[in-house]
């Protein structure tokens, strides 16, 4: 039962679509109510899904794609400056400039393989962020990163009067507008930045889902098994391999659009290698290669360093406070470099657990519960078997 | 007439000379055996025909046409295909899928930007890959991976993924190699039933002599790079020249 319903698009799709939807009240109770977070959430579960096609299908690890992640808040901030504060043409440009730098720089490093492609990607994309500070700062604004202003052309806006800088919308409607509902003694916030993230996020996991059922993402799959079968069996790898990394790059340049989207700052550490690092992880932690993996790697991610790095010693003496003073002392001193600032240390020690004893990721977790549950299940059904036949006898 | 024609063939590997101006014809729809011993270039020479060594000098023609320069995907889409000495299959994915990939390439070429199709109701290219596994025997579930058959059924595997894509021109490097007896006999037969129903020109290396004898119509021995005899079957048997190139070996190891 269980197979079919893992295989069953359509029931995906829907459960899927119900957990986006009710995330914000699923989420509330533990904390993740705020609008902020469920963005991260949708926002980075898009730029993991988009890498799991590249790395999870064909096995190719970049460690660059932040470069495109970057490239696209740039292209929407433009777009935001000069045309209009509407999101949609922003979305549409970062698409196409993520589009046109993923098909140069997977070109060229696709061109090796394994870990000379990774150090490639790593290169371009440091290579990208250094030329944010340096050459491209007419069109960055280097370190103090792109900005709206109120002298901003926005052709197709109506002249602002009103002194104040304008928000991204959606055809009129606010992104940061946040709708308050009362129920069932809980307050509930509709955030309409997040329902658009949302939908966003639905439609990227859907063209996701197709490509994993697809001829197309066949043959990536069988890239990532054995290239030189494939090669022998009449298959060109590279426009395969190329295609695969162009589409995680416009992932990557849509997640970069959408955040400036609900926050509109562009800068330049979006692109450093420790966010191409992050996505690697996401990646990793959710399940590699699997459909849903990455987006709740993703989730797992930025709500740890939501709730890690708002920890500072203070709110640890106050966990410890039950202990005498000296013990106490003791505890916050151990656990203190794990939290706050230190939070990646943390992230590293979750990492290293996960992959050492789930090396399939949080998926994989998962589905040994389910599978656990339903042997247990199975066992007492064969019990109750037994002791009715008894019985009969 | 002939399919493949190799002329004058040399390749060096820095001191060693691994094949000294060989000359070889398949003629269409025939099995040809190259036999020699270990070694003698075999692996060498069939690596010169599907793109993966570029012989130092001479050329090889498939169909007329040089295959020189050209690549192992542009020169599988010509209508080559090989099985490798070592089978060499997609561990990951099921067994189905593996003969399903080969009959895609077979269908859309080196290339195809399939993105919104599904695999899943491609049920001609399934059938075809159903049928085929079935013709070379493969009983197991369909749907398992394949990482966990026994070589010989991996072989099978490799097989079927060749057959499905109908080509011009099969090549076979040592299929038996590793295998017992009996495994070896029920290759040969395969071998045998695959030549009465698909009617595909066949090249197949080989090491061990008795193996050849019953399937080829024609035999080249290579003995350190160069081709010593090329011959029927019944006329190599008793051939002292290849005597002594296996002398010191046990005769059909
Ligand atoms: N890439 C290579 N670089 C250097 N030497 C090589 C290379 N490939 C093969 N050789 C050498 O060339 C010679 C012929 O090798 P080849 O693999 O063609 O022999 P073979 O007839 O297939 O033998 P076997 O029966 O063991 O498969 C051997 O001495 C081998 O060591
Ligand atoms: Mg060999």
């Amino acid at each position: 039962m269980f197979a079919n319903l893992k295989n069953n698009d359509k029931l995906i799709m829907l459960g899927f679509t119900i957990m986006v939807f009710a995330g914000p009240i699923i989420l509330a109770p533990f904390g993740a109510g705020y609008p902020d977070l469920l963005q991260r959430f949708a926002i980075f579960g898009i730029f993991a899904i988009g890498f799991n096609i590249l790395f999870g299908l064909t096995g190719y690890l970049s460690f660059g794609h932040a470069a495109f992640l970057g490239v696209g808040s740039y292209s929407a901030m433009w777009m935001f400056k000069l045309l209009t504060m509407n999101v949609i043409p922003a979305l549409i440009l970062s698409v196409i400039i993520s589009a046109l730098f993923s098909v140069v720089i997977g070109y060229m490093s696709l061109r090796r393989s394994g870990i000379y492609f990774s150090i490639l990607t790593l290169a371009f994309a440091q290579m990208s962020y250094n030329l944010a500070y340096s050459v491209f700062t007419p069109v960055t604004n280097g370190e103090t990163g792109l900005q709206l202003r109120l002298q901003d052309a926005r052709i197709l806006d109506a002249v602002n009067t009103s002194g104040s800088l304008p928000s991204p919308s959606l055809f009129g409607l606010k992104l940061s507008a946040t709708t308050v509902v009362e129920a069932f003694g809980m307050r509930f916030q509709f955030n309409w930045g997040f329902y658009f993230c949302a939908i966003v996020l639905i439609i990227m996991f859907y063209i996701s889902l197709r490509i994993f059922r697809s001829p197309f993402g066949l043959m990536l799959r069988a890239v990532k098994t054995n290239q030189n079968r494939l090669n022998y069996t009449g298959i060109n790898t590279r426009p395969y391999t190329l295609g695969a990394f162009v589409i995680s790059g416009v992932y990557a340049g849509l997640a970069g659009a959408l955040l400036v989207c609900t926050d509109p700052l562009a800068g330049a550490e979006r692109m450093q290698w420790t966010a191409s690092g992050e996505v690697v992880l996401m990646t990793i932690l959710g399940g590699a290669g699997t459909l849903i993996g990455p987006v709740i790697g993703a989730g797992a991610i930025k709500y740890a360093e939501n709730i890690f790095s708002k920890i500072n010693d203070t709110v640890l003496e106050g966990y410890f406070a039950f202990m005498p003073e000296t013990i106490s002392d003791f505890f916050v001193f151990i656990v203190s470099p794990f939290v706050g600032e230190g939070w990646h240390l943390m992230l590293g020690l979750i990492f290293m657990l996960v992959v050492t004893f789930l090396p399939g990721g949080l998926v994989e977790g998962a589905t040994r519960i389910t599978g656990w549950i339903v042997s247990l299940g199975k066992k007492s059904k064969s019990v109750d078997a037994n002791g009715s036949t008894e019985a009969a006898e | 007439m002939a399919i493949l024609e190799v002329r004058n063939v040399s390749k060096r590997f820095g001191g060693l000379q691994a094949l000294d101006d060989v000359n070889l014809s398949v003629e269409e729809g025939s099995i040809h055996a190259i036999i020699g011993p270990n070694g003698a270039g075999k692996s060498t020479l069939l690596n010169c025909f599907v793109g993966r060594l570029m012989p130092d000098t001479g050329t090889v023609l498939f169909q007329g046409k040089s295959l020189l320069g050209k690549k192992p995907h542009e020169i599988n889409q010509l209508g080559v295909s090989r099985v490798f000495q070592t089978p060499e299959i997609f561990t990951d994915l099921t067994i189905l899928e593996n003969v399903m990939i080969a009959a895609f390439a077979k269908r859309d070429g080196a290339f195809s930007f399939n993105l919104f199709g599904r695999v899943k109701k491609e049920t001609e290219i399934r059938d075809t890959a159903e049928k085929i596994l079935h013709d070379v025997g493969l009983k197991e579930q369909l749907t398992h991976s394949a990482s966990a058959m026994s070589r010989g059924d991996k072989r099978r595997l490799e097989l079927a993924m060749c057959l499905s894509q109908d080509p011009k021109l099969l090549l076979l490097d040592e299929p038996t190699a590793g295998m017992a007896r009996a495994d070896t006999n029920a290759t040969i037969d395969l071998l045998k039933e695959i030549s009465a129903t698909h009617n595909i020109t066949k090249v197949i290396i080989e090491h061990d002599m008795h193996v050849v004898f019953s399937l080829a119509d024609k035999i080249s021995v290579l003995a350190q790079g160069t081709v010593i005899v090329e011959d029927k079957p019944e006329n190599i048997k008793g051939n002292p020249k290849v005597k002594e190139a296996y002398l010191g070996e046990a005769e059909g190891e």
